[in-house]
């Protein structure tokens, strides 16, 4: 699927930067956008290092087995094939609590430890598993308490009242993600 | 108001980073050790992830730069007349699965363009509050682990981005 998404944007890109008359965007994205990208690794190892080291010792402490059987009556529903106190749980469940308050880094940094737990369990390493797929459509679907660059742009243009859309931002959150769970589960038992 | 969330949204980090630290003290954990050990696997995985990265943000640069994301855009206008929603957001809808950043510009485009009180600023600011940018973070997410097939991931995702959009164009209009 990424195959084909993949290849047509580039090549629909292509072809209308001829059309458009502006070849030379093509060379801008692979000079900056690039770049970019790079940056964007690089600064994610500092925080991935730090969450991971963090993830350790909670580990260790016994902190993380405590905390997923808080959470386990939740997380068995989501992600039934996830044994119990795996440490899966425990990364997800702190990569939804930074998502929910807008810390993207930290939350990336904690969602890759999470798939790669869920990995290790998953008997065909290249194919997702039913917990990878529910934990990602959870996490794409986006639960953010509070979107703060939102509620700053809309402040800096004057608005009367820049919080006024949490609670419908809320409201709109929280079906979109039920209704990607009920997808997910429905795309599961049709296999 | 946005001071106090602000306030409370800075200050989760420290809190949870405190309660790790303080209950493995507690439990008599060696914490540097555990921690340096922990930090090692970091840097492993923002390598692994670089060439993803790389893929992903071309292919979206080539298509947002060259000018082929304002035809899509054009393309759905129709369509979205017709589900009666707002026109001046159609971009974000198409933008808000594809890229972060673009969309958070698109919105801000909007904002200053409509006012940040018009029916079309709210909508835009109720959706950008509601959903991720999906190729991207399927891109980071599977790319880190080597999954190749995705499954119906993609499938899923865009179904609750459409909830998203309905459900926000619903709710402004109920709400405000």
């Amino acid at each position: 699927m990424i195959n084909y998404i993949w290849f047509f944007l580039i090549f629909i890109g292509i072809v209308v930067s001829i059309i458009n008359g502006n070849i030379d965007s093509i060379n801008t994205v692979i000079i900056e956008d690039t770049q970019e990208a790079v940056k964007f690794a690089i600064s994610l190892t500092g925080i991935m290092a730090v969450w991971l080291g963090l993830m350790n010792i909670a580990n260790k402490s016994g902190l993380i087995n405590a905390f997923s059987r808080i959470l386990r009556p939740i997380t068995r529903l989501l992600f039934p094939e996830l044994p119990k106190n795996h440490p899966a749980i425990s990364a997800i469940i702190m990569n939804m609590v930074t998502n929910m308050f807008g810390a993207g880094n930290s939350a990336t940094a904690l969602g890759i430890k999470a798939m790669e737990e869920m990995n290790k369990l998953n008997a065909d390493k290249k194919r997702a598993s039913n917990a990878m797929c529910m934990f990602l459509v959870i996490n794409m679907s986006s639960i953010q308490l509070v979107p703060l660059t939102v509620l700053k742009i809309r402040a800096d243009a004057g608005s009367l009242n820049p919080t006024e859309i949490i609670g419908t931002s809320l409201i709109a959150t929280t079906i979109s993600t039920l209704v990607g769970i009920i997808s997910v589960k429905i795309f599961q038992l049709r296999g | 108001m946005v001071y106090i969330l602000n306030l409370i949204s800075i200050s989760i980090i420290p809190v949870i980073i405190s309660i790790i630290l303080i209950y493995g003290y507690l439990k008599g954990v060696d914490l540097y050790d555990a921690f340096v050990d922990g930090a090692k696997e970091g840097f492993k995985t923002s390598i692994r992830i670089m060439p993803y990265l790389i893929a992903i943000f071309v292919a979206i640069g080539i298509f947002k730069r060259s000018g082929a994301m304002d035809i899509i855009v054009n393309f759905f206008t129709p369509l979205a007349k017709f589900l009666s929603i707002p026109k001046e957001v159609i971009p974000l809808i198409i933008m808000r699965p594809i890229s972060g950043s673009g969309s958070l510009a698109v919105v801000k485009d909007i904002i200053t363009t409509y006012g940040p009180d018009s029916f079309a600023g709210r909508v835009a600011s109720t959706m950008m509050g509601s959903a991720e940018t999906i190729f991207y973070t399927m891109a980071v997410y599977f790319g880190a682990v080597g999954i190749k097939d995705g499954r119906y991931t993609l499938k899923a995702a865009l179904l609750s981005h459409l909830a998203s959009v309905i459900a926000s164009v619903v709710v402004c209009r109920l709400i405000f």
